[in-house]
């Protein structure tokens, strides 16, 4: 195929591991090139191999020879777990970073939507920040004067337009910095979890608008934890682990193939490896029947629980665990957090130290069907809330229908929920 | 690889940008800066609009900064330490002449030495050429310039000088001071995305740039034989061209400003190499 809009090929990126090691000291800089320099003229040149022997250990590789082609107008997702190089991938491909090896060749304007709002600056109006967000993420200021009303339509703001965004509420500032994004037009789009903004309204009203990008034409290449959008946005999907691609195809058989390895397949305990660099971190999460014991089928009307463990490494200031049941096609069918809780009592923060939590779920809730757990850390800052821990679509459990009148009289189960509900009837 | 669907004909005529790992020496992408003029331009908007948003203030800055210096140099150099300027020019004026390109200078510098760290959720966000910022902040830094610059003609009516056609030179001064800016601003915000600790040597650097250059004292009170060396800082060449061309005060050029200019020169291009290598990491790094 020689038409492509991108062209990936061979592309490869080295890390160095350790936050601690992100940036230097001159002071420790000085400190080596004294040291080295003293080394030098004691040691040999021996001594070296070792050295880089040292240095390697220190570097990951979070790419491994990647390439694919990507076809013009196509919408292509990106799944896999954390870690596993999708953001890195589409940071080379956004131009933010250079791959160590490789190259990737693209065929038109290149617009990248890595975060929501880069760029707004807090004493700015809403009308100064469309400009400026509109600059940043690449449009000229002819195109944003033709494109501001619909903008401001868009983001349903019109009578905080003058207002600095310090003044705003959080689902405001999204709200507005999701509309100026919405309205770039490039011929290839980069997008970065951008979809979980605001309410639940206006976050089916941005998807619909990807929706309308994916159809106008465009390459657009999407990158998401949120399989349900994956899903419903690109026909196709790459599947990466590890740096390295698993699959590449149609976007179903991508997140099949993403479902059936490892930790997110048939266990009923995962169990999580450390990462010393994050400051809390879930550790397990497992599905436990009424008995206490690890299940993977469970009545849908006894109660269950679900429980999680997490470590806190180094005091992290008000974060709290959510976890989210999600049904068969990834959509959440509830959700619950620690923080309600916490606030309550007064605890904003978790002390270094091993937690264990029981989410106790009553029974009869869920609806017979398929389910997967997911489990995040979540800082809660001023602006906004940010996601630093994730596990994904764990512990696929089944909730089966344990004799109940709909299964007796043959019909089946519509809806999420199997609680019962009072019905009232009366003869006039 | 699936090719779901029909690829448009339009596509390969559409120019294509190739990403590859940092290779040459220097490539400066011209026609790219070109292309970004704009959000330069916004760089440029924005930081003046934060700056004088409460407008009294942001301006009164621009004018105390540079006029409160110039009170505390009278008293202490002008009457305590008795400094003559030479030609008979009153002494606040002949200081604030010299006030002014260096509040430009290190205002310029300070800013921008900062800014890819100020603005790291920029660099690790989108894509830009990084230049933009701390040329950005080195150019916002005329409009300060400009509203200090109304003091300055005030003392002159004030004193009675009029300025001799020498004053024709005086933007190529102001450029001379915004390229000398702009290049120690290119090493120095590169340095401060590498090296975290780096920031603290700033204020520094600037306080000993300054007492280095003839801004309290005429360089006629240099000996003979350093001007030379002294007349190698580019802001000394700046100074000096600044008071002959508004004050008329011949002996204040520095011999060789040519050499000054070739030095800035040197360190326009040096720094934009190093800016430009430096820049493929930021992302990673900062």
């Amino acid at each position: 195929m020689s038409d492509y809009a991108i062209k990936v090929e061979g592309l490869s990126k080295q890390y160095r591991i350790g936050r601690k090691l992100r940036y230097h000291m001159l002071r420790d800089d000085l400190h080596m090139a004294a040291v080295r320099l003293l080394d030098g003229l004691r040691v040999t040149r021996n001594a070296s191999p070792k050295r880089k022997d040292l240095r390697d250990a220190t570097r990951v590789w979070a790419l491994k020879d990647v390439s694919f082609e990507i076809a013009p107008g196509s919408s292509i997702g990106i799944i896999g777990s954390n870690g596993a190089g999708k953001t890195t991938l589409l940071k080379i491909m956004a131009h933010i970073t250079a791959p160590t090896q490789g190259r990737v060749r693209l065929r038109g304007r290149v617009g990248s939507l890595l975060e929501v709002g880069t760029g707004f600056h807090p004493e700015l109006t809403g009308r100064e920040n469309i400009y400026l967000n509109g600059a940043i993420l690449g449009m000229r200021k002819q195109e944003i004067d033709r494109k501001f009303d619909e903008i401001v339509a868009f983001s349903e703001i019109e009578q905080y337009l003058d207002t600095p965004v310090k003044f705003y509420s959080s689902g405001m500032g999204v709200r507005l910095a999701f509309s100026v994004a919405a309205h770039l037009d490039p011929e290839i789009l980069l997008l970065d979890e951008v979809l979980a903004v605001g309410d639940v309204n206006f976050q089916k009203k941005s998807l619909n608008k990807m929706g309308d990008v994916v159809r106008g034409g465009r390459t657009v290449l999407f990158v998401s934890h949120n399989l349900a959008a994956v899903k419903s946005l690109c026909q196709s999907a790459i599947y990466l682990e590890h740096g390295e691609v698993k699959y590449i195809g149609d976007v179903d058989s991508a997140i099949e193939a993403y479902l059936s390895v490892g930790e997110l397949q048939s266990v009923q305990k995962v169990e999580i490896k450390a990462n010393e660099k994050k400051s809390a971190q879930i550790m397990t999460v497992s599905v436990l029947d009424r008995t206490g014991a690890a299940a993977m089928r469970i009545a849908h009307d006894q109660p269950f629980s679900l429980s999680i463990q997490m470590v806190v490494r180094e005091i992290t200031p008000q974060f709290f665990p959510t976890i989210h049941i999600l049904d068969s096609e990834f959509v959440p069918v509830i959700s619950s957090s620690h923080f309600i809780s916490a606030e309550e009592s007064g605890l904003h923060s978790y002390s270094p130290g091993t937690y264990s939590f029981i989410v106790d779920i009553p029974g009869p809730l869920l609806a017979p069907g398929n389910y997967r757990i997911s489990v995040n850390l979540t800082q809660k800052t001023r602006k906004n809330n940010w996601t630093f821990d994730r596990v994904e679509h764990v512990c696929p459990f089944e909730i089966y229908d344990n004799g109940s009148l709909l299964a007796r009289y043959g019909l089946k189960w519509t809806g999420k929920l199997s609680l019962p509900l009072e019905w009232t009837c009366t003869k006039e | 690889m699936n090719n779901l669907i029909n690829p448009t004909s339009s596509q390969s005529e559409l120019p294509e940008i190739v990403l590859e790992p940092p290779h040459g020496w220097l490539d400066l992408r011209l026609r790219q800066l070109w292309f970004y003029r704009e959000l330069l331009y916004f760089f440029i908007w924005r930081d003046l609009k934060v700056r004088y948003k409460q407008t009294v203030l942001g301006a009164t800055w621009a004018i105390l900064q540079p006029v409160l210096t110039m009170i505390v140099f009278s008293i202490v150099f002008g009457k305590l330490a008795n400094i003559k300027p030479p030609d008979g020019i009153p002494y606040p004026v002949f200081s604030y002449a010299a006030l002014l390109p260096w509040q430009l200078f290190s205002g310029a510098l300070a800013n921008a030495s900062s800014s890819l760290v100020i603005n790291q959720s920029l660099v690790t966000k989108v894509y830009f050429p990084r230049i933009l910022l701390p040329l950005a902040s080195v150019l916002s830094g005329l409009v300060d310039f400009g509203i200090a610059f109304i003091v300055l003609l005030g003392l002159m009516i004030y004193y009675h000088i009029t300025p001799t056609w020498a004053v024709l030179f005086l933007p190529l001064f102001i450029l001379l001071a915004l390229a000398t800016a702009l290049a120690v601003s290119l090493w120095l915000s590169a340095f401060n995305v590498k090296y975290r600790d780096f920031k603290y040597m700033i204020p520094f650097l600037l306080q000993f740039w300054m007492y280095a250059t003839p801004i309290a004292y005429p360089s006629t009170l240099i000996p003979e034989k350093w001007r030379l060396v002294f007349g190698l800082n580019p802001m000394a060449g700046v100074v000096g061209g600044f008071r002959w061309a508004l004050l008329g005060m011949k002996a204040e050029v520095a011999p060789l400003l040519i050499l000054a200019v070739i030095i800035v020169v040197i360190l326009l291009t040096s720094g934009l190499i190093y800016f430009q290598r430096m820049e493929q990491t930021f992302a990673d790094v900062i």
